[in-house]
């Protein structure tokens, strides 16, 4: 294959490490010591991930690992979520929740409608390029969500007391933080093609695929990447909101601090 | 239950025991915040219940336990005889019209802020609303947002009423008013509560509580200092104190002498 890398020319590519290290102690960046690290974590988690896909790659590997490293993807994507907004009350299962039910659509649509056939191949990296590509949608939805009810307060209470359940009252505030979420990543697909080549496509025809197979891989997977957005975002958004109030649909003391 | 209703032996709102506890986060620990302590209190039905204290006394709390914003952290309260925990807030919220202290414009036109409380409203209806507010009845195309601090007062009132409450709860409603506008509004709560409506006025204007109200009832430091007639709360202001009076007659006269001091 055209694109392979040789062991060898891994070690040579470390030279563009160097530039970043030289740049620091340059401009005294301080920075060399966190880029190294960097490189060799990249290093060491990629190759364990490579192992562990040699694993679950091969013919007597039961497909069950496969569904195991999906679901793990999953807990870790929560977890991570969870890091980057720990101020957003019970994020973690928000976000295990919301991850679960984006992965139950794509995996709906991509086995269901046979786009793709059932193998570690496909589940493996398809449910990894789900997640990372609507991570930070989450984010930055439950975020505004959250900060959302907070701000608005007074206007939500002002429609809680005209007798409109926490919903209805937090709709406007839904609203906004949706779109916060997903403008992105429209802007992202208008984007492709034009401005660049999205990393899976370049990778598919490193490997020697036709680029139009390429193409019609890369053009589902932001779809997929869409969908799941969506469906991520809603989840995790209807989540803090519901987070924000208590049953009896008042604000949850929570909001006042 | 609801067949139980004894209107007026129950009162309109009745008070037992209620206390409420807020905890704040500060930077060591929580930090534990009584806004109401110990509150007993029966406002009268089919009058204006006027609520009076210096700012912190838990004013704006009462108000909202009424419309269940806020709940009790002990004791409860009722509504005509009903503990508010068992009523559909919702179903509640439509009877019981607030109008907050600070006061938000609905994201439109003053008509979409109607249609919030009336979504089956229509023009007309709602220029009726608005003139009885001491609106312009032509003002529903106007944005919201832009209207004066004054003119927002008035379609908050707007925007209670088109719920067609029973009961309206204000919330210093006449603040952002001048005079002429204020007598307005007070005109309009007194036709409210002459049709059969209730009314429970915060205010920090001692004239106005003398003009408007029906019930008085003081609050210092989330504890309730006087309930009664207004007649006597201004008649113990008035020095008139004698030996023999409850600690609270007394602390309310001293909160009244000291406002008329500092104010």
């Amino acid at each position: 294959m055209s694109g392979e890398v040789s062991v060898l020319g891994l070690v040579i590519s470390l030279l563009f490490v160097v530039l970043p290290v030289v740049l620091s102690f340059v401009h005294r960046l301080a920075l060399a010591r966190s880029v190294l690290g960097a490189v060799i974590r990249a290093l060491v988690q990629l190759t364990a991930a490579g192992a562990l896909l040699v694993f679950v790659f091969e013919s007597d590997t039961s497909l069950l690992w496969s569904w195991v490293w999906g679901g793990g993807m999953i807990l870790f994507a929560a977890y991570t979520v969870y890091r980057r907004a720990p101020e957003v009350p019970g994020m973690f299962f928000i976000g295990l929740r919301a991850f679960t039910f984006a992965a139950i659509v794509t995996w709906g649509v991509l086995f269901g409608f046979a786009i793709v056939e059932i193998s570690p191949m496909t589940i493996v990296p398809l449910t990894g390029m789900m997640i990372g590509n609507s991570l930070n949608a989450l984010v930055l939805v439950a975020r505004a969500a959250a900060e959302g009810v907070r701000e608005n307060r007074d206007e939500i209470e002002a429609r809680l007391a005209l007798g409109l359940s926490s919903v209805d009252a937090a709709r406007p505030v839904l609203r906004r933080a949706l779109r916060t979420g997903l403008t992105p990543q429209i802007e992202t697909l208008r984007a492709l093609g034009v401005v660049y080549l999205p990393g899976a496509m370049t990778g598919l025809i490193l490997a020697g695929m036709s680029p139009f197979s390429a193409v019609r891989m890369q053009l589902v997977i932001m779809y997929m990447v869409l969908g799941a957005t969506c469906t991520n975002v809603t989840v995790a958004g209807i989540g803090v909101i519901r987070k924000s109030f208590t049953t009896d649909h008042r604000l949850a003391p929570h909001i006042f601090r | 239950m609801r067949e139980e209703r004894v209107t007026s032996e129950h009162g309109l709102f009745l008070f037992d025991n209620v206390r409420v506890v807020v905890e704040t986060k500060v930077e060591n620990g929580p930090f534990c915040e009584k806004t109401l302590l110990d509150v007993n209190i029966r406002l009268p039905e089919k009058s204006i219940s006027i609520v009076v204290g210096p700012s912190g006394s838990g004013k704006t709390t009462l108000l909202r336990l009424c419309n269940c914003l806020s709940v009790p952290t002990s004791g409860r309260v009722l509504f005509r005889g009903v503990p508010l925990a068992k009523l559909n807030p919702l179903h509640h919220r439509r009877q019981v019209g607030w109008v907050p202290q600070r006061m938000v414009p609905f994201p439109g036109t003053v008509r979409d802020n109607l249609l919030v409380a009336q979504p089956e409203g229509t023009d007309p209806n709602f220029a009726v609303l608005l003139e009885r507010c001491a609106l312009d009845p032509n003002c529903l195309d106007r944005v919201a947002d832009a209207l004066s601090g004054g003119e927002l007062q008035r379609l908050v009132l707007c925007r209670a009423l088109a719920t067609q409450p029973e009961v309206l709860l204000l919330d210093e409603p006449t603040s952002a008013l001048d005079p002429v506008r204020r007598d307005v509004i007070e005109h309009t709560l007194r036709t409210f509560v002459a049709e059969g409506g209730a009314g429970v006025w915060v205010t920090h204007d001692f004239a106005q509580a003398r003009r408007m109200g029906d019930f008085l009832v003081a609050l210092v430091e989330g504890r309730c200092v006087f309930h009664g007639a207004p007649e006597a709360f201004f008649a113990l202001a008035g020095g008139e104190m004698e030996s023999g009076k409850d600690l609270g007659s007394q602390a309310a006269a001293r909160f009244l002498t000291e406002k008329n001091l500092t104010e």
